[in-house]
């Protein structure tokens, strides 16, 4: 398998700060690769530098073979590349339904004057957008709630429909950050069971999350991060074992540290 | 009920009703005349609610577009032999194209800087109206040949109630045709969160560009309808007061609502008529009940009562 998402050497630096500092990675079609790293350590960062959210300072992103780095994030939606959000952001003024719909709008008609006139090849596209977003929320076990207001949601749900919303892209890269943040455990075991599901359709998954046994059990390599460069990386066992990882996170020889990450 | 009003169709029935029932009944041109105003005001809120009630982006010089609108059926006829009737959509064009052009820069900036930009805007318009007076007439105005349709001239508020409750109706059709499509889905998301409508692949400074276009047209046309109702163009139709009575007007009957876009119009445009019973303590009054309102019903007068529908049905 090639590689549809390769990210070398990138950088930023905040102030005197480099966050995210010399960087290379690469994720395949139909790959789970997780992102993992202490608080602070510049995943989420990495994830505003990759989705175009950021400018970076050095360093190339290449999608699918083609350089897409500097692209403003609508250009690199239109390529394929889709994601979700730590801090969730979710259009809490529309449905739930809604939301997801929206997740469609690169493969929709975007001519201002047809949607004046509400043509009936607008009306027509509408039905079939909803139809789309209708499966997604089925398959995210949101339907029930489809014309719900967003706001109106749980948590849980909330992520859940975020996840559905960027699928409604249908990418070819997907950037999920800590989609089972604050989710109780049955809430992750539904959002585990969905990204294998997301994967095995063939997208590849670019995944940040600080829950540990999550991140084993699913992904198939793994790339940690502290203080924003690259520590190593490898398959979840062996990133389990690795002295330095294990430094990392329990903070050993370093007194004051606390070791709550995982 | 509350389900029931969500549909368009239903919806568009009961502001035919509002228009058409008054319309039987109205005993003088006063009350035809006031009607009339409702609606032209409620053409123009409407397109101010997609501006800064679905998407989200402030605009205090709105007025200027009514003063574009209203200026356009004044000048083209009187100096270019323009007829009437193709003076409407040629300030429509212009609107269009002055939106166009400022609003590329300026619907770059967010919240308190959108805000004081266009107002910026607006009284610029007015100032121009107000010291042009080789074309505008100054700050006296000028006046505006009537409208006039197989000969007949239309100068009585009757037929302007017909006309503009009619304009109404097609603003509201078209607002709704826009806001059940991917650009309407589109000017909604970027209120909650601009960054999550970017990843969705939405062209974020597109959008905002074309709803400011849209919501000056509506603007414009508003203006036009005014001035030929009125037979008179002063460049207070363009003024900073004005501005804030529009926005006054889309918060009042609640942001987000096109049905609320004409109950704000409504309220703020008969209100004051109704109030002049209490002669020097008008102004107090109305101020006393906007105020009220704000405070009990602080989503806008019909988002409110729509929510409190739904509690109740659940």
């Amino acid at each position: 398998m090639s590689a549809l998402l390769e990210v070398s050497g990138i950088g930023i630096a905040f102030g005197g700060v480099r966050a995210v500092d010399d960087v290379t990675f690469s994720a395949r079609a139909g790959e789970i690769f997780s992102i993992i790293g202490p608080n602070g350590a510049g995943k989420t960062t990495l994830f505003n530098l990759i989705s175009g959210v950021y400018r970076a300072d050095r360093g190339s992103v290449k999608l699918a073979g083609a350089e897409v780095g500097g692209m403003a994030p609508e250009q690199l939606a239109a390529r394929g590349l889709s994601r979700s959000f730590q801090n969730l952001q979710i259009f809490f003024r529309m449905s739930a339904v809604e939301n997801v719909m929206l997740g469609r709008h690169i493969h929709e008609d975007k001519s201002a004057w047809r949607h004046l006139l509400g043509l009936p090849s607008t009306a027509r596209q509408n039905r079939d957008t909803r139809a789309r977003a209708m499966a997604l929320l089925e398959r995210v076990g949101l339907a029930a709630l489809a014309d719900r207001q967003a706001g109106s949601l749980s948590y849980g749900m909330l992520k859940r429909l975020e996840i559905a919303r960027a699928l409604a892209a249908e990418p070819r890269i997907l950037l999920l950050d800590e989609p089972a943040a604050g989710c109780n455990p049955t809430e992750t075991a539904e959002i585990d069971r969905l990204i294998v599901e997301i994967a095995k359709s063939g997208i590849g998954i670019v995944l940040v999350e600080h829950d540990m046994k999550l991140v084993m059990s699913i992904s198939d390599r793994v790339l940690v991060l502290t203080y924003g460069r690259v520590l190593m990386e490898g398959v979840p066992g062996d990133v389990a074992r690795d002295p330095r990882v294990i430094e990392a996170y329990l903070g050993a020889g370093l007194p004051g540290s606390e070791g709550s990450h995982a | 009920m509350a389900r029931f009003l969500a549909n368009r169709w239903i919806s568009l029935a009961l502001v035919a009703a509002l228009i058409v029932l008054p319309g039987l009944i109205l005993p003088s041109s006063y009350y035809f005349r006031v009607g009339a105003l409702v609606f032209i005001s409620a053409l123009a809120v409407i397109g101010l609610n997609l501006l800064l009630g679905f998407a989200g982006q402030v605009s205090l010089g709105h007025a200027g577009f009514v003063g574009i609108g209203a200026y356009a059926v004044a000048i083209l006829p009187a100096r270019f032999d323009v007829p009437v009737l193709l003076a409407v959509p040629a300030g429509m064009v212009l609107s269009a194209l002055v939106a166009f052009v400022i609003g590329r820069p300026i619907l770059r900036l967010k919240g308190h800087f959108l805000a004081v930009a266009t107002l910026g805007f607006g009284v610029l318009v007015a100032m121009v109206l107000a010291n042009e007076v080789g074309w505008t007439g100054g700050p006296d105005g000028m006046s505006v040949k009537r409208l006039e349709i197989f000969g007949e001239r239309i100068r009585q508020p009757r037929d302007w109630y017909w006309i503009s409750g009619t304009l109404l109706l097609i603003g509201m059709a078209i607002a709704q045709n826009l806001l059940a499509s991917p650009t309407g889905r589109a000017l909604r998301a970027l209120h909650d969160s601009e960054i999550a409508a970017r990843v969705a692949g939405v062209d974020v400074a597109r959008i905002k560009v074309t709803v400011f276009v849209i919501s000056a047209v509506y603007a414009s046309v508003a203006g036009s309808c005014l001035a030929l109702l009125n037979g008179h163009v002063t460049p207070d139709a363009a003024g900073f007061l004005q501005s804030v009575e529009m926005v006054t007007m889309v918060v009042l009957g609640g942001m987000g609502s096109l049905f609320g876009s004409i109950i704000g119009a409504a309220f703020l445009v008969i209100l004051p008529q109704a109030l002049t019973l209490f002669h020097e303590y008008e102004h107090l009054m109305l101020g006393i009940l906007i105020i009220l309102i704000m405070i009990f019903l602080r989503d806008g007068i019909v988002p409110t009562l729509h929510r409190l529908l739904m509690e109740r049905r659940s």
